[in-house]
């Protein structure tokens, strides 16, 4: 009899449990198990960057995570980004900017974008499309996406 | 499909000998997952690597670095020396795949994964890295070229895991550089990859050279010729051209979705100089 | 950076509020359509073809039906036959009888990827493990991949008994060529005869697919009473609703169908792949059944475009006064006929105002998936290769490009080879922006080169419904219908506040199911900010007619002696001055003592829709040692008619580039020699990633369109038509190679560029 594994995980900051099973991922476990539809399955193989979360700060794609190995971690996700009742900088930013049309990839984008800025408060346009480059979007071409991070993270610099 | 998280890489090794089935190290994932999603595997047993301390992390030893095999793309890059003494093998690591991918994919896996064009594994090969391995017997060392010898085939025995890799001394003047091509800036794998490691002496000439070559074969390629014919050099126009032409002729490589057998051996040789030249630059300024 | 050529004389059409749905997309909140999760769901799956091509000889089901947690499984039994009837779908045609075989193999399965059966199951694993016991016995047949290949007499057949339509009189033999089409335009004949310079070359294409970020998928519920609730991902819920009904033989009011928010489309979900079966399944268990592509179905079993074989060839004076255009276009269907052919014939010349035009068009099938609704089908495809040709006569001539195709541009009063005359368009109006822009006359660096292209596209209206409703406050809800990809509800509540005066925030849009509104055609054509716009219109002015006839009542004066005057309904004529004027919000105040609630219903078939046009300047660096072509600089200029939402407009030009440079650059399907697809997935279909691009410069030109309140033309399309002959041309100027074949990918490019001596 196969049994599940019992998780317990941090998600933006609450301590949830879940069951899963071995050869289910993180992104499963935070779309099926919690109900945290915020990350998206584009392409369940790291190459599409939709499902981006951070897992102990770290920016890694929650389809090439295992749902186990999130036990006693910290999981950070696009629900946890606004702060309170306002919205996070960036989020701010993309809709000034129109930086989203279907908005599929917008959760993931606005994750990676936000880790980068964490680690980067002045990036360059080149080190942004780079840093992005493993989140696909086609509908904007990109143009919009990186000028409503680089208008973030001036304001966020207080420029 | 179990799971298990060793905290030691006895404890592993046994639990990977022990799996009459199918057993697969998860150092990353950023491959394994790929593959049992699509079915291409269906391991009994997965055995997470990254509790064990030794896989997860980087140490200068006997003046070099000895660097887990789990550590991760992006810690190899946040490291504060080593990309100052291995900027090549740094960069190559950086390649794989996407930010995201940096957070997780591991030197080990990337190796271990068994693909030829792997973009760290002619770095690695170019740095002369050893890796140590651990298995039910015991420890060993190999030399990273003697590691893959085909199409996801290694020179493993059954529960053997690569614990770490041993980037050796550097002298002065020594630096190396690793490019690939890909059709696009990021996100695809390697169409030819080159790794270069130089030494010059204090008079700018070349005192010893590895140059390696990834997805030009069923292997990664260490090409001896190419690196004979830099050495004794100044690695001016000449000899580049002649270690452009060595790795062409040791080119190996197929058409495939990814580019054709005279694109893969045009592009390795063009490769090569531009690598050297790299290096040149890094190994005259360290 | 941002440039408009006219600026709007509107209070909010032209401005730039954030869109309505924007806190939702933003915060992970808004629905898509794997996001949606009902009680007791099962897990639905399909079982697909390895083959390309081979007859099924029995499907067994038995086993799979055994395992425990199985809960229904369906297969071609399950789904009726229906009859040759084409219907429309987008912008192209579908017959049900392929369709339905499209949705589940019949006779045989015609391309890697077909379905072949499916189950419902309790959980993925177990819907997994069942279709692994699923039996099917194949008798493979030889299959065929390439359109030219596909047109040879001794092809395999995809269709045994498939006779070409359009040829007088018929072929007495069987073929892959579904059909021919032809355009003219007086005598090509004597067209050339006048030319002093001929140019003529073949082109070829490969199939490229619509890359939306989020796979099909759907959740089927089917009651016990024959009512049934699907919700969906798609880009037109009624036409949604009507396959799955006509499929399934139900009434079209048991079922209603959601849209969910939609993860991209650019025509690719316009067709029904999972629904009927989610449906079918649902039927058969009685529970909920979710159903959702893994990436590599989409890749392997949803729409690409065609990929074509393009002859184009034109005669033109040394003035660069075109003579003659006359092309052959031979287009991939799919395993199914319906390849957007014809409107690629449309398209070819249509940027030109041509006195002798021929096209000659085939529509042809091979042993890969039906092709797909992408972004202007058609016009991509024959346009890079007409634009080509124009381009190669301008460095032959030794003019200028814009020059050469000012000389020869369509304009109002053009009658195009396809039929209509244009009204006023903005084909010169461009070319006249791109020659002044700054990048046009900008610098170029080492191994760089600049190419520049023109495009066209139709766009369509068609029949659409918006209800505009006054609420108890003075807000507004205005619902539409067709599916929300891009900012359409921005687009609409902003049409919506200029007729009524109102702040936009007042205004709440919504995107209605199809129990809740009348008929919607799907969002394709560049039509939503079109067609909802005008319907959105129609309904904002019976709200005004309304509330002023609220007035005359309260008033105690006749209707037609109460005016709307810039946002208040005020007593007029000898009434004028002696009541207060009311607004909108008074009205909604007692709405319920003077008749009721203020409804307001735009009911309409739109008609009028105006062609766009647009020029592309490209700048590409080409590596000599590899032959990895940069895009280093891009503009795209193009006629909005008016723009109404201008970031969203400069969206639709850089996300039409983007696409554009992709299939120019790296896009292709590639397959083996048994006919299945190697590069199935993100990582090897190769799509522009952020780094791949540099910003996309964009100038809005603006004549706007004398058939919309507002101006308005469709936009969405016609950013993707340039950019391959635009590349193709700064391609030549940069390595000195001219290519004839997509994608211009490095292998390609360093053979010419060695072949030619210039590596």
């Amino acid at each position: 009899m196969k049994h599940k594994h019992h998780v317990t995980t941090t998600v933006n900051g609450d301590e949830v449990e879940y069951l899963c099973e071995t050869d289910q991922t993180l992104l499963d476990c935070l779309r099926d198990e919690l109900d945290l539809t915020g990350a998206k399955e584009g392409c369940a193989s790291g190459d599409c960057g939709a499902c981006s979360v951070l897992l102990d700060g770290r920016l890694v794609c929650a389809c090439l995570v295992l749902g186990v190995e999130a036990n006693g971690k910290k999981v950070e996700t696009i629900e946890g980004m606004a702060q309170g009742e306002k919205l996070h900088p960036l989020q701010r930013k993309f809709l000034e900017h129109a930086a989203l049309q279907c908005g599929i990839c917008t959760p993931g984008v606005l994750v990676a974008a936000k880790s980068l800025l964490e680690k980067n408060p002045n990036p360059t346009e080149t080190e942004v499309r780079y840093w992005l480059a493993g989140n696909l979007c086609r509908c904007t071409g990109y143009d919009k996406i990186i000028r409503a991070v680089m208008d973030a993270a001036a304001e966020m610099r207080g420029a | 499909m179990r799971y298990e998280s060793p905290d030691t890489l006895e404890a592993a090794a046994k639990l990977l000998a022990a799996e009459s089935g199918d057993a697969r190290v998860l150092a990353g994932g950023t491959d394994l997952l790929v593959q049992i999603r699509s079915e291409i595997l269906s391991p009994a047993l997965v055995v997470d690597i990254k509790r064990i301390s030794e896989t997860r992390s980087i140490k200068e030893e006997s003046g070099g670095f000895r660097i887990g095999a789990a550590v991760a793309g992006a810690e190899l890059k946040e490291h504060p020396t080593l990309k100052k003494v291995w900027p090549g093998l740094v960069e190559a690591a950086n390649l794989i795949g996407s930010t995201q991918v940096q957070g997780r994919c591991s030197l080990g896996g990337n190796l271990c994964n068994g693909s030829p064009a792997a973009d760290s594994v002619p770095a690695m090969i170019a740095a002369g890295a050893v890796a140590t391995i651990v298995g039910p017997n015991g420890r060993r060392e190999l030399k990273v070229e003697d590691i893959m010898l085909a199409p996801r085939k290694l020179a493993l025995t059954k529960g053997e895991i690569i614990a770490s890799f041993l980037l050796p001394k550097r002298p002065a003047h020594a630096s190396d550089a690793y490019l690939r091509f890909i059709p696009r800036t990021e996100m695809d794998i390697a169409v030819v990859g080159c790794g270069v490691s130089l030494t010059l002496d204090g008079s700018g000439t070349c005192t010893a050279a590895r140059v390696s070559l990834g997805a030009v074969a069923a292997r990664p390629l260490l090409v001896e010729d190419a690196g004979k014919a830099l050495v004794g050099t100044k690695v001016d126009d000449a000899a580049l051209e002649k270690a452009a032409a060595a790795a062409r002729a040791a080119c190996k490589p197929i058409d495939d979705k990814r580019g054709t057998i005279e694109f893969r051996t045009d592009v390795a040789g063009v490769l090569t100089k531009r690598t050297a030249l790299i290096a040149l630059e890094r190994a005259r300024k360290a | 950076m941002q440039e408009r050529v006219k600026s709007p004389k509107f209070d909010i059409v032209g401005t730039r509020p954030v869109r309505p749905d924007g806190a939702d997309k933003v915060t992970g909140r808004a629905k898509y359509g794997a996001d949606h999760k009902v009680a007791g769901q099962l897990v639905g799956k399909v079982l697909r073809s390895p083959h390309a091509h081979a007859r099924i000889r029995s499907i067994d089901v038995s086993a799979a039906a055994a395992l425990p947690g199985v809960k229904a499984i369906v297969t071609r039994e399950d789904f009726k036959d229906q009859p040759s009837e084409f219907v429309p779908a987008g912008e192209m045609l579908i017959n049900y009888r392929d369709v339905v075989r499209n949705v589940m193999a019949r006779e045989k399965v015609l391309f890697e990827g077909h379905p072949v059966a499916a189950v419902a199951a309790i959980s993925d694993t177990v819907a997994r493990t069942a279709l692994k016991l699923i039996k099917v016995e194949y008798e493979v047949l030889p299959h065929v991949i390439d359109v030219v290949e596909a047109m040879k007499p001794d092809a395999p057949l995809v269709e045994e008994t498939m006779i070409t339509a359009g040829i007088v009189p018929p072929p007495t033999k069987p073929s892959n060529v579904a059909k021919r089409v032809e355009f003219t335009l007086g005598d090509v004949e004597k067209g050339f005869k006048d030319a002093e310079l001929v140019v003529e070359r073949e082109f070829t294409t490969q199939p490229v697919h619509q890359g939306y970020i989020e796979p099909h998928a759907c959740v089927g519920s089917v009651s016990e009473d024959g009512t049934a609730e699907l919700w969906t991902t798609t880009q037109g819920h009624w036409v949604a609703r009507a396959h799955c009904a006509r499929l399934l033989g139900w009434d079209i009011n048991k079922l209603r169908v959601t849209s969910s928010e939609i993860g991209g489309g650019f025509g690719g979900k316009t067709v029904v792949y999972l629904e009927p079966i989610a449906l079918a399944l649902s039927a058969k268990s009685r529970r909920p059944v979710k159903m959702v592509m893994s990436r590599e179905e989409v890749f392997k079993a949803s729409g690409p475009t065609s990929g074509a074989h393009v002859w184009v060839k034109m005669g033109v004076k040394k003035d660069g006064t075109i003579t003659a255009g006359e092309a052959v276009l031979k287009y991939q269907a799919g395993c199914f006929q319906g390849s957007p052919v014809q409107p690629g014939c449309m398209c070819a010349f249509a940027p030109y105002d041509l006195a002798n035009v021929k096209v000659v068009g085939y529509d042809v099938l091979s042993n890969r998936p039906k092709v797909a609704a992408y972004r202007a089908p058609g016009g991509p495809i024959s346009e890079y290769a007409v634009e080509s040709v124009v381009d190669e006569i301008a460095e032959k001539l030794g003019m200028c490009p814009i020059e050469l195709r000012l000389k020869n541009a369509a304009k109002e009063g053009t009658k195009a080879a396809y039929g209509p005359k244009f009204g006023p368009v903005g084909m010169v109006e461009c070319l006249e922006a791109a020659k002044g822009s700054p990048h046009w006359n900008g610098p170029l660096g080492k191994n760089q080169g600049r190419g520049i292209a023109a495009g066209f596209w139709f766009n369509i209206g068609g029949e659409t419904t918006v209800n505009l409703q006054l609420n108890e406050d003075g807000t507004l809800t205005l619902m539409a219908g067709t599916p929300d990809i891009g900012g359409l509800r921005a687009s609409l509540a902003m049409m919506a506040a200029e007729e009524l005066k109102i702040p936009y925030e007042k205004v709440r849009p919504i995107i209605g199911d199809t129990a809740t509104l009348g008929y919607n055609f799907v969002t394709g054509g560049s039509r939503s900010t079109f067609s909802s716009g005008l319907a959105t219109v129609e309904a904002a002015r019976s709200i005004i007619k309304q509330a002023c006839g609220r007035a005359a009542k309260l008033w105690e004066i006749p209707e037609d002696a109460v005016t709307w005057d810039n946002g208040e309904i005020k007593p007029a004529g000898d009434n004028a001055g002696k009541f207060k004027p009311m607004k909108l919000a008074d009205i909604a105040k007692v709405a319920g003592k003077t008749g009721g609630a203020l409804v307001g219903v735009g009911a309409i078939s739109a008609q009028g829709a105006a062609p766009s046009f647009g020029v592309h300047i490209a700048d590409t660096e080409v590596d000599p040692g590899t032959g990895k072509v940069t895009v280093t600089r891009y503009t795209v200029i193009q006629d909005a008619g008016i723009a109404i939402h201008p970031a969203y407009v400069e969206g639709q030009f850089q996300g039409g580039a983007a696409q554009g440079i992709g299939w120019a650059l790296n896009e292709e399907y590639i397959y083996d020699d048994k006919g299945r697809l190697q590069n199935a997935g993100f990582l090897d279909y190769r799509i522009p990633v952020a780094s791949d691009l540099p910003m996309i410069e964009t100038i809005i030109v603006e004549v706007p369109n004398p058939r919309h309140p507002y101006g308005v033309r469709g936009i969405g399309e016609t950013a993707i038509v340039p950019p391959m002959a635009a590349l193709n041309a700064a391609v030549r100027r940069a390595s000195g190679v001219r290519m004839f074949e997509l994608p211009l990918s490095p292998p390609k490019v360093l053979k010419a560029m060695k072949e030619a001596g210039k590596a």
